[in-house]
């Protein structure tokens, strides 16, 4: 235990040490830099730290823990988190790039020339970004707690000194180079126990590979069938079928799509590379390097399954003595994430579906991505290198969400919308400022979760889907969509979708005030509320059409500057020029 | 001149989105059961779209939609720099 314990100092106190020297190399000096690196990163550059910014606590520590006790319904959120980038690719990141602003609110206020529309982008952007931040700062402390035998606050403020050391001194240039640094840890130390992992279980080092490869016990059985067969005898559904209901899959894959396109610490990134055909080349080097952790993930997953699923009962009938249980269950049942009940008195560990005789009373999925090198008995260095690349990956997205937030305030509300004639020396004062308050505010929520913060991530995409996404979309391939009709769109879809989210989960989350009730036999169509942002989004798109018909078209200028951004060339106030 | 440089993008967009919807909502879940009788090694093949195949055709769309986007700009003169 010592030596892990070293290892993982090791592990966790170099990369934190190679971020703050990053962080001292490329502080940024301009409000250019702070906002968009200057304008001068490269695709490939770009790409890596879309990687970091994205794949954040959830996907990196959650996901193939979801995946593996969902099965086939956890495909929804391997295409719903990648699908999305398709959309920003084609449909978003070239003409906002082209547009040449710093912010997503402001590329809104312009387009729909409003100062209310910018600032209901703003309400959008800040609601979104702090729910999400709160998952990401309670990922940095559970990683330290469990992995660095520190205590959860300790962490927290380990944490957050790091993410404000290098955020409010680089800007987006210090974020960009740290978040590069990030996405090597992160990827790395995501992979390396699963390809140990599929060897030992499929003999293909490959995991991708490994998940449709015979197993190399000599059965000559595939991994799938074996688990397809282990887990339906156990009375759970089948891993490779079992489905979330057709309706809410596809309504909950869409929601997630359009949710990612409209999520705008991803889209600012796109603002950071010098051209529009480089923008485009961002978004594919971003998906390969998403791509490589998101289709790892399903191997991580069902393997993962397996795994435990055959630690437990080895061959039917044949189950776990308690008293011979493994290292890992019994770190793990110290950490109350896992936990056993004999209720049969035989001193054997039975886990099946049914919750009269089942014994494994809980088994957290979070614990999934985190126990598996523990469970396929990797070395130390190994699980050292997960704790490193859990902290990456919170990180990265934390700082990231912190920029949006920021630039929305001191950009968007300060500079654009309170005091137009503030220099740009004392704007980059304040963003400074601003991202030291929304440090200290996460990291309290992070201190504090509130009670609802495991539904709040349902919000956070589901504004995105619902306002953020349908009006770029219609700015950008609606030359006449008007501001009236843009911002009754956006109003009505955050409207509905938040309605929606409160009605069944309660108004801001409050225990019994949901007035129908979280039941299913209350959802429409069977869409729960994590997969409603796309009904939100064709209620937007509908309501502003109708506004549209009834108070014709954008003025002339404003469809002239749509032609502009809808080509690469020619004139346009870039960001660099600011 | 500019119009018909916008008109071939929105093509090449509405053939890509195509794609984009056929692999991921078609063939990862529409279709699921009737592909998973075919399977692609120990992969039902519903399965594998859903799973790996979706996000690797994801992956092909944006570079194939670049590379004619390059093109497209050149043919009507309308790169950037």
């Amino acid at each position: 235990m010592d030596e892990l314990r070293l290892y993982t100092w090791i592990a966790v106190g170099g990369t934190f040490g190679l971020y703050f020297f990053i962080a001292w190399w490329a502080r940024a000096g301009s409000t250019s830099e702070f906002y968009a690196a200057g304008g001068g990163i490269t695709p490939l550059q770009n790409g890596m730290a879309i990687g970091a910014d994205w794949m954040s606590a959830a996907s990196f520590i959650s996901m193939a823990g979801l995946i593996a006790f969902l099965g086939y319904g956890g495909s929804v959120f391997l295409m719903g988190w990648t699908g999305g980038y398709v959309l920003l690719a084609m449909c978003l990141a070239p003409y906002m790039r082209k547009h040449g602003k710093f912010t997503v609110p402001e590329f809104i206020g312009d387009r729909f020339y409003s100062r209310t529309a910018r600032i209901v982008a703003v309400v959008c952007l800040i609601i979104a970004s702090v729910t999400y931040i709160i998952g990401q700062m309670k990922g940095v402390g559970v990683a330290f707690s469990r992995f660095l035998e520190v205590s959860y606050d300790m962490g927290l403020y380990i944490g957050m000194f790091v993410v404000f050391v290098y955020a409010t001194l680089g800007g987006m240039k210090g974020i960009t180079y740290t978040q590069i640094a990030q996405y090597v840890v992160l990827i790395t130390a995501y992979t390396i126990p699963a390809i140990f992992i599929s060897l030992q279980l499929t003999g293909n080092p490959i995991p991708q590979l490994g998940l449709g490869s015979t197993l190399a016990d000599g059965s000559g059985v595939y991994l799938l069938d074996k688990l397809d067969m282990v887990v339906s005898d156990l009375g759970f559904k089948e891993y490779t079928t079992s489905t979330l209901g057709g309706v809410e899959m596809f309504a909950y894959t869409m929601s997630l799509m359009i949710g990612t396109a409209g999520l705008p610490h991803v889209i600012m990134r796109f603002f950071t590379v010098p051209s529009v055909k480089a923008a485009r080349q961002s978004a594919g080097y971003a998906l390969v390097f998403i791509a490589l952790l998101y289709t790892v993930a399903p191997a991580v997953g069902a393997m993962a399954r397996f795994n435990l699923m055959n630690t437990i009962e080895p061959a039917a009938g044949q189950n776990l003595e308690y008293a011979e249980r493994p290292q890992w269950f019994k770190d793990w049942e110290k950490t109350g994430l896992l936990k056993f009940e004999d209720k049969n008195g035989d001193g054997k560990v039975q886990y099946t579906a049914d919750a009269e005789k089942n014994e494994m009373v809980k088994v957290d999925r979070d614990i999934m991505v985190l126990a598996n090198p523990s469970i396929a008995n990797l070395p130390n260095w190994v699980i050292a290198l997960v704790a490193a690349g859990g902290l990456a990956a919170a990180l990265s997205t934390a700082a990231g969400l912190l920029l949006a937030i920021s630039s929305a305030v001191s950009h968007d509300l300060m500079k654009g919308v309170l005091m137009p004639d503030m220099s740009e020396k004392s704007e980059l004062r304040a963003s400074r400022i601003v991202m030291t308050i929304s440090i200290l505010f996460a990291g309290y929520l992070g201190l504090n979760p509130p009670g609802f913060a495991a539904g709040t991530v349902a919000l956070a995409f589901g504004l995105a889907a619902s306002s953020i996404f349908p009006a770029l979309m219609m700015g950008i391939f609606s030359k006449k969509m008007n501001s009236t009709a843009a911002i009754s769109g956006m109003c009505a879809g955050l409207g509905v979708t938040m309605l929606y989210v409160f009605q069944h989960k309660g108004i801001m989350f409050i225990p019994g005030t949901s007035f129908l009730g979280g039941m299913e036999p209350n959802w429409f169509l069977g869409i729960s509320p994590n997969a409603f942002g796309s009904v939100g989004a064709l209620v937007n798109f509908a309501v502003a059409f109708i506004v549209l018909k009834a108070t014709g078209p954008a003025p002339s200028h404003i469809q002239d500057m749509v032609d502009n951004f809808r080509t690469p060339h020619g004139e346009v106030a870039t960001a660099h020029d600011h | 001149m500019e119009t018909s440089y916008w008109q071939e993008n929105l093509r090449l967009i509405f053939i890509c989105l195509a794609i984009w919807f056929v692999v991921s909502f078609g063939f990862g879940l529409l279709l699921v059961e009737p592909l998973n009788a075919i399977r692609l090694g120990g992969y039902k093949l519903g399965f594998w779209f859903a799973q790996q195949g979706s996000i690797y055709t994801f992956v092909g769309l944006i570079f194939w939609y670049t590379h004619k986007m390059n093109q497209l700009d050149k043919k009507y003169n309308v790169e950037d720099q």
